[in-house]
């Protein structure tokens, strides 16, 4: 009996191959390659983000090497090609370096954000009743206030420095998205296919590992790119208030702050790192919104 | 026929005994109210005392206008909703008891939804979503897709077009195919299907009906089938219930009920059944206004506000489902100690 099995198993002839459609992901990629706008964004955050990573061995010159004599140039003065700093440090070398300190303090807490506010959310919006009820009131206290005000009064409780402003701004987030995640899985919760999936006798633990998540995750993943430029702004807020990064190490927002008051002297160079949080901010805005409208298609 | 993923169930108790009992089954919604306002009182009356029973191999059919609290029922069996009161029994086990755990219970009876669109997941294939009942219970997921494939098979989808799609890509009736091998995947004995095909084109309709009565022979499935379409359940019941608020008023065989309804209310409703022949059709409705609201239902019979025979017995006596042969109903009209024939008619 075992043997005749095995064997034929072994000589069943191969089931014809199953057609298969495009996933919900490559469709997604396939409408988002079509977004000239998101493309063109998308690019420049690779460009941006390969920037940062290799700028210790691209800066042209040393961007912590400080000279009296050559403060405040303008831009285009030879050797500083996008002029220099109240210190006389080449800007352009500066900002290159910035690119890593901002770019990972804006996406960082909303990574952790992400992860922490979807399992609250998730959990929440499943379970319904006494725990969504718990979990969401708490999560309205900190949604209560503005998230610059909550951000600064976090760091300013917690002391300066990275550390602390990537976790205060982690928590402004988590409500934020907490909400979403909620609202999102309270939908699929009342589908019939998650009734379905409970009809079965699947535990909860299950139905919300491969139903729920597999449709709630991508839009809290929109909302959360949404969330990447407002990072990026309050960690370059809380560096300007001097509550994130420190001098000398160069950060846009820390370094919008100490060229404020080259502001009459030298406007454009004073400028250029708020174009680069702009800039970024944007083109993480203008990717968030190609990614919606390339999820939107029903389907 | 197919490689037996899960194990066949042992009949347990014969075949006399029902496959499934519902006794006594109680579902109020209570009504959101402010916390100053009393506690009580208010609450919607969806199933308000339900007792049937589904026998072993039958269809039953589950008739009623909408808000009567067919599908609250259907939810209630299938223990997506806790009931307030009741209990079901499963061939002899209570379900949830010790003997029969909840989960033991969903793999002997599963459900087909009305909506054959959201009661699919759209990230998941075909395949996968037929295949994950069983990967549930233990089979493994390669075993589990190749079963899935050849039940597809079974409910008229070519596995090779249809296993690797999205449910947007497939038609409506395709896609009730799909929740059909769904609902047989873990080979349950009772299906209960809720509306299953009501959505259906009618052509498409018929199709499926004549797939599930193929399934059901070929399964040797039990059907508790839910419609409001009273052609529909003619076709393919055994035997009919008619629920009304929340109640039962009528259950017997399908051509007893058809042929001699004894509750007013089933004669109501078959009149309004569209009729073939040009000197049968009728103008006039022969069931005025809405049903009336389950959160507040009218003391005694439930259908007197309605009822054309109603009489002033009807205001303060509720009549109780009372056994007449295989035909059971609720009507002071076929109680004869209740004073009916001697109570004058309201106007």
């Amino acid at each position: 009996m075992a043997y005749s099995r095995a064997s034929a198993a072994v000589h069943a002839p191969q089931p014809a191959a199953v057609e298969r459609s495009p996933g919900y992901w490559s469709n997604v990629w396939r409408r988002l390659r079509r977004d000239p706008v998101a493309m063109a964004a998308g690019s420049l955050i690779l460009l941006l983000i390969l920037m940062a990573v290799l700028a210790p061995w691209i800066t042209p010159a040393d961007p912590f090497h400080a000279s009296m004599l050559r403060r405040l140039r303008p831009i285009g003065t030879p050797g500083y090609p996008l002029g220099s700093d109240e210190l006389g440090r080449d800007l352009l070398s500066r900002l290159m370096l910035g690119a890593r300190l901002s770019l990972f303090m804006g996406i960082t807490p909303v990574i952790a954000a992400f992860v922490l506010g979807s399992a609250l959310g998730v959990i929440a919006g499943y379970a319904g009743g006494m725990a969504n009820t718990v979990i969401m009131r708490t999560v309205d206290v900190f949604y209560a206030f503005p998230s610059v005000l909550l951000a600064i009064a976090l760091s300013g409780t917690l002391g300066a420095g990275i550390f602390n402003a990537l976790v205060s701004l982690t928590i402004v987030f988590v409500p934020q998205i907490a909400r979403v995640a909620e609202s999102v899985t309270t939908q699929v919760r009342r589908s019939d296919y998650v009734d379905a999936a409970r009809a079965s006798g699947a535990r909860s633990w299950t139905i919300v590992r491969v139903h729920v998540l597999s449709n709630v995750l991508g839009p809290i993943f929109v909302y959360a790119t949404s969330l990447i430029s407002v990072s990026m702004i309050l960690a370059s807020g809380l560096s300007f208030l001097g509550l994130g990064v420190r001098p000398p190490e160069p950060e846009w927002g820390l370094m919008l702050n100490t060229l404020r008051t080259a502001i009459y002297t030298q406007p454009w160079v004073a400028a250029l790192p708020g174009v680069m949080i702009f800039v970024t901010s944007i083109s993480f805005n203008l990717l968030s919104d190609g990614l919606r409208s390339a999820m939107e298609v029903k389907e | 026929m197919s490689a037996t993923v899960l194990p066949a169930h042992a009949d347990v108790g014969g075949p006399a005994q029902p496959l499934l009992s519902v006794r006594g089954l109680v579902k109020h919604f209570p009504l959101k109210q402010a916390p100053w306002q009393r506690r009580g009182g208010t609450a919607v009356r969806a199933v308000d005392g339900v007792d049937f029973e589904v026998l072993k191999g039958e269809t039953l059919g589950v008739v009623g206008e909408s808000g009567c609290g067919k599908s609250t029922t259907a939810r209630l069996v299938m223990q997506l909703l806790a009931q307030d009161r009741g209990e079901l029994v499963f061939d002899g086990l209570t379900v949830g008891s010790h003997r029969l755990s909840l989960r033991e219970f969903r793999r002997q009876a599963q459900m087909v939804f009305q909506d054959s669109y959201s009661s699919l997941n759209p990230r998941m294939t075909i395949e996968d979503s037929v295949a994950f009942a069983p990967t549930v219970h233990g089979v493994p997921r390669a075993q589990a897709v190749t079963a899935a494939r050849e039940l597809l098979e079974r409910v008229g989808l070519q596995p090779q077009r249809f296993a690797g799609r999205y449910p947007h890509e497939l038609s409506g009736g395709q896609r009730q195919r799909v929740n059909i091998a769904r609902a047989l995947a873990l080979r349950p004995r009772l299906v209960i299907l809720d509306e299953a095909v009501s959505a259906l084109d009618k052509s498409v309709e018929a199709q499926v009906l004549n797939l599930l009565l193929d399934l059901k022979a070929a399964f040797g499935l039990t059907y508790l089938f839910i419609s409001h379409d009273l052609n529909v359940v003619q076709y393919i019941s055994d035997r009919v219930m008619v629920m009304y608020l929340g109640e039962v008023v009528e259950l017997g065989p399908v051509q007893a009920v058809f042929h001699r309804p004894m509750h007013p209310y089933t004669q109501a409703l078959l009149r309004s059944m569209p009729s073939m022949d040009p000197a049968q059709r009728t103008e006039a409705a022969p069931l005025a206004g809405d049903p009336p609201n389950p959160i507040d239902p009218p003391p005694g019979c439930r259908f007197h506000t309605r009822c054309a025979h109603a009489r002033a017995i009807c205001r303060q006596q509720a009549p109780e489902l009372r056994r007449h042969g295989p035909h059971a109903v609720r009507c002071l009209i076929h109680q004869p100690e209740s004073g009916y024939a001697a109570s004058e008619a309201l106007t």
